[in-house]
């Protein structure tokens, strides 16, 4: 037994197990007792998990509100639902390589910055480098600035925004409200097969494990720490001698790579991508989950998402106009009187379990690993000293 | 050259609607760095105040100088009851407060798709709004004009009640510095409710102002709300003059674009040009001038 609980205190075998026990329920467990529909379903949730993952990173560890996520998540997806279509297309017979609702809104020719995404391996390419790409630019121009807080919410907020309004506006080349819909099959494999429905599902957890590996390992390296400075009193790091404009880009360069790969998944298996999906409403949308999970943790922001995902789908199945109020309840009683999310309930019931005798501060000396979720102390940054660092 | 006027006057009268817009958000968010997302939603009670208020009046007219302050009754007390019972709680969290006032903002929505049905609805214009002024050749719309001028009639009364005013000299001793304020004996808290109610039911009157331009629904706030931050983000907070030369340059930029490009690109420019513009000047157009770090 002391054995047993002695692997378990040992973080870096803590974090195997976990990844372990994942894996088991996401490969073996989930598909032995799932419909195919519910597995599509779950794979979805995961895809949404993955924009989360890096929402955690870029806001729970880097105070940068982003309200943008969808622009990025939209990017991924749309580059891919292009190379699905053109892939489509170019099995039909008599369309000349046309996707087919060019040739009902369109002039009937693919515009040229469609085709580069012919091919499969610049559409992979791009997923992982244009959306990281758009992110560092932003991210750079507004940093450096040091426009910060609620200018920078404020910025991503209008981007997505724009980005919708663009979709919405370009009927005849991205499919306008409709969005982009009816693949027919995956770099080559058939969507309608089940057999290929669960592959999918596979990719997707074995990406949102992948993610979680490296946000896990961004948390607890040099640069995490920096993070994590930068967010609670970014003027003390520059004083460091740290440039904090740069640890911010790399933090929301990540958060949009991990949303285009989510998008990009996101559009084989549920089967569309519209504005809906993409714009102002459903980037908020993104951060509810984070909130819930606990921003500043390493599996919060999934959790939480995967939840609030689920909770949507079972919720507004039954009452439409319910989930809306839920979500609107949920925003306000979580971010006004639970920040830290359940993961700081959590923390705060662990160690009351450990230490019956209540005491401040000794019970933090047990390694401090970074991924454990924020203790009290943690949980009193986001808070406090975060913005209280303002003088005027 | 009419070209020239009707763009010029498509501009100013997008930059009137978004300064009545963001009148009331830079009031609070240059007061207390509070980012309210519901202030599109009490522009949207606004609206459904004319169109509850022209059920019960009937004639157009009369019910439009009814709505105006009525409008902006409904949309401070919305206000105050936001702030006293969510907002003063987090001033220490002007992020976290943006995403609770973004609860309230679907909650309100939900709220009115319940009562007054998804669908839009319709506020019809007075008589003597209908028609359009011959000016340099072109017709302007007198609902445009109105609205201009009701923008420039709100922008005069709250300049005069911040500085002519004690309550304005409080307003503006907070913004300048809260604690130093707090130790003359400058009563923070009821100054802080008396600015949400005034930015609160400026966002009321900018909701009554829009059902002259087209039908009321459920969203209309949310169209409005994220132009509306952009002119508080470019114009500076802290001082009115930022919001309306900001209100006014995006609605020039806006219309320009919006000729020689679509709708959709010219969004998109105006976005760019603002993040342009804030690599110069990253505080906005103009700001109280600190000493302080940000």
């Amino acid at each position: 037994m002391s054995a047993l609980d002695s692997l378990y205190r040992s973080s870096r075998a803590r974090v195997i197990i976990g990844f372990a026990v994942a894996a088991v329920l996401l490969f073996g467990v989930a598909p032995a007792t799932m419909s195919t529909f519910r597995l599509g379903l779950l794979g979805k949730f995961l895809c949404l998990a993955m924009v989360a993952v890096g929402i955690g990173l870029a806001w729970g560890r880097g105070g940068m509100l982003t309200l943008g996520q969808g622009v990025f998540f939209g990017l991924g997806a749309y580059m891919m639902a292009m190379h699905l279509k053109l892939a489509d297309a170019a099995q039909v017979e008599g369309s000349g390589g046309v996707p087919d609702f060019m040739l009902l809104y369109g002039s009937g020719v693919v515009p040229g910055w469609w085709e580069p995404f012919r091919s499969p391996v610049v559409t992979v390419l791009a997923i992982l480098v244009v959306p990281a790409g758009v992110a560092a630019l932003l991210g750079f121009a507004v940093f450096t600035r040091r426009v910060r807080g609620a200018y920078f919410a404020i910025l991503s907020q209008a981007l997505a925004a724009a980005f919708a309004i663009l979709l919405i506006g370009q009927q005849a080349t991205t499919g306008g409200t409709n969005g982009l819909n009816g693949f027919r099959s995956f770099f080559g494999y058939d969507l309608a097969d089940p057999v290929n429905k669960r592959m999918l599902f596979f990719i997707a957890a074995g990406a949102l494990l992948v993610m979680v590996a490296i946000a896990r390992q961004l948390m607890v390296s040099r640069f995490g720490e920096l993070l994590v400075a930068t967010r609670d009193q970014e003027d003390r790091v520059r004083f460091l001698g740290y440039d904090p404009a740069k640890i911010k880009v790399v933090a929301y360069a990540v958060a949009a790579l991990m949303a285009s790969v989510g998008g990009a998944l996101f559009v084989p298996i549920v089967g569309i991508v519209s504005p809906a999906d993409v714009g102002v409403v459903p980037s908020i949308g993104f951060l509810i989950g984070v909130a819930i999970g606990g921003r500043a943790t390493l599996l919060g922001p999934v959790l939480g998402s995967i939840a609030v995902s689920w909770a949507q789908t079972s919720l507004s199945e039954q009452f439409p106009s319910g989930w809306i109020y839920a979500q609107g309840a949920l925003f306000i009683l979580v971010v006004a009187f639970l920040p830290g999310g359940l993961a700081e309930l959590f923390t705060r019931w662990r160690r009351s379990r450990r230490t019956p005798v209540p005491d401040d501060g000794t019970a933090t000396g047990d390694g401090g690993d970074p991924g454990d979720g924020p203790g009290p102390d943690e949980s009193a940054d986001i808070t406090g000293p975060a913005y209280s660092g303002r003088t005027s | 050259m009419d070209v020239l006027f009707s763009q010029l006057f498509a501009g100013l009268s997008l930059g009137s609607v978004l300064l009545l817009a963001a009148l009331g958000l830079a009031l609070t968010f240059g007061q207390m760095g509070v980012i309210n997302m519901a202030h599109g939603e009490f522009m949207m009670a606004g609206a459904y105040t004319a169109f509850v208020v022209q059920g019960v009046v009937g004639s157009a007219g009369v019910s439009l100088l009814v709505s105006l302050p009525l409008g902006f009754l409904v949309g401070g007390l919305l206000g105050l009851l936001l702030e006293a019972t969510l907002i003063h709680r987090m001033y220490k969290r002007p992020l976290d407060t943006l995403l609770v006032t973004w609860g309230v903002a679907l909650v309100l929505q939900q709220v009115a798709r319940d009562v007054f049905g998804a669908p839009n609805v319709d506020v019809r214009s007075p008589s003597w709004l209908s028609g359009a002024i011959d000016l340099f050749g072109i017709g302007i719309p007198k609902t445009r004009v109105f609205i201009l001028a009701l923008a420039v009639v709100a922008v005069v009364a709250l300049a005069v009640v911040l500085k002519a005013t004690p309550l304005g000299r409080r307003i503006r001793a907070v913004v300048q510095n809260r604690d130093l304020a707090e130790a003359s004996g400058v009563s923070t808290r009821a100054t802080d409710r008396l600015t949400f109610f005034i930015g609160s039911g400026l966002a009321g009157i900018a909701g009554v102002a829009l059902t002259l331009l087209g039908s009321v629904g459920p969203t209309l706030g949310t169209s409005y709300i994220v132009d509306a931050f952009l002119v508080v983000v470019a114009g500076g907070i802290g001082q009115i003059k930022g919001t309306v030369i900001a209100a006014f340059a995006l609605g020039l930029l806006q219309a320009t674009f919006e000729y020689s490009t679509t709708a959709s690109v010219a969004k998109v420019l105006v976005f760019v040009a603002i993040v342009a513009f804030l690599q110069v000047r990253p505080q906005g157009l103009v700001s109280v001038r600190t000493r302080s770090l940000a």
